[in-house]
Formats: C-alpha cells, structure tokens, sequence
C-alpha cells in the first residue's frame, strides 16, 4: 500500500514536471510554436464563430416568429375546376368558424402609379379587407383603413406607405388627394406606418407600397377569387384543432378532391426553418472542423520535428532511467497542450468574432457553450491523437541509437 | 534469485551477436567479468573492439545474446525495456563523453532529472541536487545553464547527475574525451576522489593515461576481455 502511494505520487510529480518542461519547449521556439497553433486557433474560432452567429440568426428569427406568426395560419387555394379560390361569403363563413377570430386575404398587383409629372412602375399593390385593420391597428400612421362599404363598392380608395408619400407628395399632405393607380383614379386615405403589422407572407415576398381594398385589386387583376388567406385564430394551442375544421370546410366545398388546398400554421413554418438553420450550422461546423484536423496534422508534423531533433535528448533521459511510458507521457502533453493553447485563443478569439458578427447583422448574440465545448473538446481531442503516433515514436527510440548521434 | 543476492556485479560467458544481412558478427565473444563493491576499473579499448557494445550492456542499455549478467542482485538477461529502464534509474550513473546537459534546464534541473524520473518529491529533489552539486565543487553555478559553462564544469554536472540517485555503479565513456589535458586532470582527481568515498566506478576509455587513473584495468581487444596486471603499468 505504501508502495502503491509512493508510486502514485512519485507519477504525479512526474507529470508536474513534464507540464512544466513542455511549457519550456513551447515558450522556447515561440514562432514554431505559434504557427503550429494556427491551424487550431482558426479551426476553432471559425467552428464557434459559426455556430454562434447561426444560433444567433436562428434566436432572431425564431423571435420574430413567435412576435408576429403566434395564433396564425396562411392557407393557399387552388380550388377545384368549378371554383378555383374562395369568395368572399367563404371567407366570412371561415371567420365564423370555432376559434377563428377573423381572416384576411393576400391578393396583389403590380402596378403603376402616376401623379402630376411623376411616374413610377413595378410598385407592389397589396389588397387589405377590414379586418386587417381590426386586427393590426398599427398599421395606419394616419388617416383610415378600410371599411365594408370600401370593400362591397369596390372603392377606389388606397393607403399608401411613407416612401410613396416623399415620391407623389413632397410637401403636400396625401390625404383626400387624388393618385392614378394603372391609370384609374385613386383617392389617398391614409398613410402607412413603417415597419407596420407586417404578416410573414409578407416578410417572405417583401413589403407592399400601397393598400387597397382587396375586392378592387381583385377587380384590377380581372379576378373574382381570392386564392391565398391568413386565418387569425384566438389561442395559439386551438392551432391543431382550426387546422381540422378548416380542412374539413375546404374539403366539403372542394368536393373531397385531392390537393385543393394547403394550409401552413407558423409551427410548420418555423420547424422548416429551424431545421434548415441547423443543417446549415452542421454543415458550416463540418468546413470549419476540417481545420481543426488540417490543425491537427499541423501539431503531428511539429511533434514528430521534434521527436528527430531532441533524439539525444530522449536517448539520454532513457539512459537515466525514464521509462518508455514516462518519455510518451511527455510528448503526449506536450502535443495536447500545444492544441489546448491554440483552441483556448481560438474560443475566445471566436467569441469575440461572433460578437461582432451577431451586432453587424443585428442578430441576438447569445454565448453558446456547446460550441466552446465543441471547441475544446475537438482541440484537446485533435491533440492527443495526432500527439499520439510521435508520442510513441519518441518511447521507442532505442537510447543506443540515440546516444550514438553525440 | 536468492543466490544473486549479495552477488555485486558478475558476468558470464557474455556473447553479443549482431545480424549483417544473411552474417552474423560477434561483437563480444564470452566475456566474464567480476567486479566488487568499491572498485575502480578501467576498460580499455581502440575502437571497433567491443567496448561500446560492452558499455551497452553494463549499463542496461542493450542486453546480451547469450550469458548471465547480475547486477547488484538483479539478473538482466530476462528484463523487459520498462523494467531496464527501472535497473537504470536505481543501479546506474551514466557520465558521457559530451555532458549532455539539456541546454533548457539550469545546472539544479540537469541533476534533478533523474530523480524526477524516479518520482522523488521536488523538495527533496532540489536538496539532493545541491548536495551533489556542491560535492563536485560548482556550489556557485548551481543556477547557471549549461550554455554559462565550461566544458569542464558541464562535465561536473553530469558526474553530479549521475551521483544523485545514489546508484551502485558509476559508469563513464569517455569521460575526459572532450576536454583539454588540465580539465581532464581535475576531472580524474575528482573520480579518485568519489572512488575514495566508497563509489565504485567503471570507465571505459581507449586512452592508456586515462585508463592509468583506475585501480584496475582490463584489456578489450575483439570481443574478448584480459586483464592487465598491475606490474605491466604501474
């Protein structure tokens, strides 16, 4: 039993000592050993740069979602050959539906819009029902939103956003004005507010310059149906349960054929983009560990360097007494602390990389401690297995052949 | 095993055969050597005459072909590396040619090495290696590294590496080899010295003015070993 502890503690002192030997071998050729780092370093600040940064991304967007798309569903018609979209009865019958609080088409145009001398094309034109306005009041800076006699009457009334105000109204208040949307007189209601309400078919397809009424835009598409609607429901947990009754409305007035419709709550939109972001981050994560293994030959490379060149070092601790282990251990911790060093400033050079990555692109910067784990982990890991091969290399030089080189 | 026990040092019948392609050279040629507790011997040799292999093997370094080889107790021919290296640490005090100090580590960490591998604890580590230190007079070049150093200071560190685990058998090649005819003197008078205290000392050299130094000299000459009686140097 004494043995046993003197042995224990005699290894350990051992081992004390060869940490600090390897730090002394580190520090002395300072250059060699910083360029033999470098492929760790950058393997490992790229590693939780990434990560990180796409975390981040994915935080936001999750964010957004859960801001705006909680309690929402977008549906998409394709109808049958008898009716190939929804009327507007429809739509009123699907806002009465248990737990739908309302709808609102998506109907669009694009249009040319002229006042006066100016002119401009290409302008999106977004069709909006009262609802819309029910349910984002924020939407409106100034003036209305529609009402139902706008939509029955077909009103040639608009909103219009405030770039479309500094383009058609410089100086001059667009309320009660007149603008020609296609050609066709448009009276201005009101005015857009920035960054308003907007619905995540939007986010996706961009923002639209101007509102109206949808059953005009309808009219201006020479259309009478409505293909895509938002379905606002009261409590996001009734998501499932709207899903079936709304499936089971669409497949009664479709007649049972098959992919008449397809409705997309925000869960399934942002599970798509959930598991895009983490495949995406897999895949950046699976580049940048390629360099931690490059990295890693690097540190195989300079070890095995240094195998040749202290073989009469080696040879003559062997002739003093240390065991083939003892010499193995050595070069083992020197390896791994050579790629412990080189992912430490990698975690933390990485970091700060993220950091600045997460405020350039407005992103929420989280520190994620998977990727550090990752990180240190992969460098303590690339160490000792690409220490190992010069590491054995060096226990079994044979102190004759060694001593012969004096 | 109980038999060797109060054996010091015995060889016989010592063969070392080395493989040259489909021949085969003898190196050592059945060499049977005793050597006892206090002795100061010399091996002299030109070279190509075995000496080095025979250095090999009484260091523990290289094993025989064939005979028995005791040491202080232990028989050697069956030993596994782990287990010479073991030998080494507790029985051997190697003196090269050149010092070989690691030029990284000052004079104290040069004689501390061997105990490190050892596992004897820093602080009696660090008392040891200032004994031995002081024993061959570099007391105020303890904490110089070797590059601070005279080739015959460098020497003293080594002879003070090699005393510093208390080993059975000081074992030199060479060991004034490197050094002009002063330093060598000195470093001579300090072996007289150590063989004074009760070290027993083996040296191997190829130099009759040097093997003059020693107690006892046997002659190696193409693997095989003669003594030399006194009479034919004294």
């Amino acid at each position: 039993m004494k043995q046993f502890i003197h042995k224990l503690l005699g290894g350990f002192y051992m081992f004390t000592e060869s940490v600090s030997m390897s730090i002394a071998n580190i520090t002395q050729n300072r250059l060699r050993s910083f360029l033999t780092i470098l492929g760790i370093m950058i393997g490992v600040t790229a590693v939780i740069a990434l990560i990180t940064t796409v975390s981040g991304v994915s935080t936001s967007i999750s964010d957004s979602f859960t801001s705006m798309g909680a309690g929402t569903m977008s549906v998409s018609i394709t109808g049958n050959d008898i009716q190939a979209g929804l009327t507007s009865d429809n739509m009123d019958e699907i806002a009465k539906l248990d737990h739908v609080t309302g709808v609102t088409p998506t109907v669009s145009a694009t249009i040319s819009v002229a006042r006066g001398n100016t002119s401009e094309t290409d302008i999106s034109l977004a069709g909006k029902n009262d609802y819309y306005f029910t349910t984002s009041p924020d939407a409106v800076e100034r003036g209305r939103g529609f009402n139902l006699l706008d939509l029955n009457t077909m009103a040639r009334v608009c909103l219009i956003d405030s770039d479309m105000v500094d383009e058609f109204f410089y100086g001059v208040d667009p309320i009660g004005q007149n603008l020609y949307l296609n050609n066709l007189s448009f009276t201005v209601v009101g005015v857009l507010a920035d960054n308003s309400g907007e619905s995540v078919s939007e986010i996706v397809s961009g923002t639209s310059d101007i509102y109206a009424p949808y059953t005009t835009v309808l009219k201006m598409n020479s259309e009478t149906l409505v293909t895509a609607i938002t379905v606002y429901i009261d409590e996001a947990s009734a998501s499932s349960a709207v899903q079936t009754t709304l499936g089971n409305y669409l497949d009664n007035l479709f007649n049972y054929e098959d992919d008449t419709y397809d409705i997309t709550t925000m869960d399934s939109i942002q599970e798509t983009m959930d598991s895009m972001l983490s495949m995406m981050s897999a895949l950046l994560g699976g580049i940048a560990s390629i360099s931690l293994i490059v990295g890693g030959i690097g540190i195989m490379n300079m070890m095995l360097t240094s195998v040749t060149e202290r073989t009469v070092e080696i040879g003559l601790k062997k002739a003093i007494g240390a065991e083939p282990a003892q010499i193995q251990i050595q070069f083992l911790i020197e390896a791994f602390m050579l790629s412990m060093i080189g992912g430490l400033i990698g975690v933390v050079l990485g970091i700060a990389l993220s950091a600045i990555l997460c405020n350039v692109m407005g992103t929420t910067f989280t520190i994620s401690y998977n990727a550090i784990a990752l990180g240190v982990g992969f460098s303590a890991a690339v160490g000792i297995l690409f220490g190992w091969s010069p590491a054995r290399k060096a226990s079994n030089l044979s102190p004759i052949d060694a001593l012969r080189r004096m | 095993m109980s038999e060797n026990k109060e054996v010091f040092f015995r060889m016989r019948d010592i063969e070392k055969k080395y493989a040259l392609g489909d021949e085969e050279s003898t190196v050592l040629k059945g060499i049977n050597l005793d050597i006892n507790q206090g002795e100061y011997l010399a091996v002299l040799g030109p070279s190509g005459s075995g000496k080095s292999t025979l250095m090999n093997i009484i260091g523990c370094l290289d094993k025989p072909s064939s005979g028995e080889y005791i040491l202080h107790g232990s028989l050697i021919d069956d030993l596994d590396e782990k287990e010479l290296a073991q030998i080494r640490s507790r029985e051997i005090g190697f003196i090269f040619q050149n010092s070989q100090m690691l030029p990284k580590l000052d004079a104290m960490k040069n004689v501390e090495l061997p105990l490190i591998y050892a596992g004897v604890r820093p602080r009696e580590r660090a008392r040891r290696a200032e004994e031995m230190l002081v024993k061959v007079g570099l007391q105020d070049r303890i904490h110089h590294r070797p590059n601070m150093l005279s080739g015959g200071q460098q020497q003293r560190v080594a002879i003070a590496r090699a005393l510093v685990t208390r080993p059975t058998l000081l074992l030199a090649d060479e060991p004034t080899g490197a050094l002009d005819q002063t330093t060598g003197q000195q470093i001579m008078a300090l072996f007289q010295q150590l063989n004074d205290d009760g070290h027993t000392i083996v040296m191997i050299t190829h130099d009759l003015k040097v093997a003059r130094n020693a107690k006892r000299i046997v002659n190696i000459i193409d693997g095989e070993l003669t003594e030399v009686e006194e009479a034919t140097f004294a």
